[in-house]
């Protein structure tokens, strides 16, 4: 667990589906490392193997072969309850599907990893507070998540995540049930923490979340075909976006 | 553009300077910022056309300022433009003419243009994902400028995938 380990590291992951007939390889020998403070959006068509990927990073899906180090840790050959360890302590996760405690309140969802990982109710209260505030959804915090919509339930889910200041954020379509403007809210707050020094892995397709990425790695079939930087646009800066919408003449 | 400046005129008559501002004050950042020669060019073979008229206004110490108003056929061309349903955006798509026609050339393959080209469009999207931080959130049609021209994006980036799909 050295200071300078990389937070992730996938070598050579595989994962094989065997559901009755024949085995379907959907992860086929993935090497990633993500550093400290990198921010890697994960796109790719729908069955190329990018939510698997996640769901192995998260210890929600066991590897085939292969392993993973989390903080400088191996993690592949953790129990189930290792693993719940781990993610406690170290990772916040957004699902497509937002696994919200029904019998808490919005606000309890949000501060209860934080109560897990050991701090005060009071700090836990105020990080609450404020992540719900970024996302607009301050006002909700004393609701069910049953009395709330998709989208609700979608940011709070990101807002739990995010209450412990994990070590690594990784999520699955993040945005999925999402429209423009609380995208922008989710947009804002993801900007934000990634400032503050958040590790950030996530699945999108959409292109906005994925373009506030540092990298962005691109998976088809299971098997990375590109990983690296978006350059800076060779456009002149856009004081004005006037090449890219074009009203006719 | 001359359409706009007809709808611009439309409202009160104007030079064309006034015409440039209006224009940047109601499309905001998104709008490319037209250059005051189109707008002359526009005008006057709107003149031509029978669509606006101009007259001199004298100014004290300045150079008479030509000053434009519509007329009835301006009005009427108008009034069929507005009416009339608009052309949906054309598939003209230079990367995709590219990305057929490159490896028969042996110049690239595919991957790597398709990997290429998904790295600019998402330089092009964080661009314009600035661009919307900085515009005023009170200037609705800016705003939906922006966000019609990432929807675009986002289409194009789709069919990317689609085409990293199906074409070996």
């Amino acid at each position: 667990m050295t200071a300078d380990a990389p937070v992730v590291r996938a070598v050579n992951l595989v994962k094989i589906y065997q559901t009755g007939g024949l085995p379907v390889p959907a992860v086929r020998g993935v090497d990633l490392t993500v550093e400290a403070g990198e921010f890697v959006a994960i796109m790719g068509p729908s069955g190329s193997g990018k939510s698997t990927f996640v769901h192995m990073l998260g210890g929600l899906d066991t590897r085939t072969s292969g392993e993973i180090w989390l903080d400088g840790r191996r993690a592949d050959t953790l129990s189930e309850s290792g693993w719940a360890v781990l993610r406690r302590e170290k990772i916040g996760f957004v699902f497509q599907f937002f696994n919200l405690v029904a019998n808490m309140t919005v606000a309890d969802n949000v501060e209860l990893p934080a109560l897990l990982g050991g701090v005060s109710p009071r700090q836990a209260r105020e990080r609450r507070e404020y992540l719900l505030g970024e996302l607009g959804l301050a006002d909700r915090a004393e609701a069910s998540p049953a009395q709330l919509s998709g989208g609700e339930q979608q940011r709070v889910a990101l807002a739990r995540a995010l209450a412990n200041q994990p070590r690594l954020l990784l999520a699955d379509e993040p945005t999925g049930n999402l429209d423009s403007r609380n995208t922008r809210d989710v947009l804002r707050l993801l900007g934000k923490v990634h400032g503050q020094g958040q590790t950030i892995v996530l699945v999108t397709h959409d292109a906005r979340v994925a373009s506030m990425a540092d990298r962005v790695v691109s998976l088809l079939d299971g098997q990375i075909v590109d990983d690296g930087a978006i350059p800076k646009s060779r456009r002149r800066p856009l004081g004005a976006a006037g090449d890219v919408v074009e009203l006719r003449s | 553009m001359r359409q706009s400046l007809l709808a611009l005129l439309a409202k009160e008559p104007a030079h064309g300077y006034e015409l440039k501002q209006a224009l940047e004050t109601i499309f905001g950042g998104a709008y490319p910022s037209p250059n005051i020669g189109q707008i002359y060019v526009t005008l006057g073979r709107l003149e031509k056309d029978g669509y606006v008229r101009s007259v001199d206004v004298e100014q004290a110490n300045r150079p008479n300022k030509k000053v434009y108003y519509i007329t009835a056929a301006g009005r009427e061309a108008l009034e069929t433009w507005v009416e009339e349903p608009s052309e949906g955006p054309r598939v003209r798509d230079e990367f995709f003419m590219k990305l057929v026609l490159a490896p028969m050339t042996g110049l690239s393959d595919r991957m790597a243009l398709v990997n290429r080209q998904r790295r600019h469009y998402l330089a092009l999207m964080r661009d314009l994902r600035e661009l919307a931080e900085r515009t005023d959130p009170a200037n609705r049609v800016a705003l939906l400028l922006i966000e019609g021209a990432m929807l675009h994006l986002q289409a194009d980036l789709d069919w990317l995938e689609r085409c990293q799909e199906d074409l070996p």
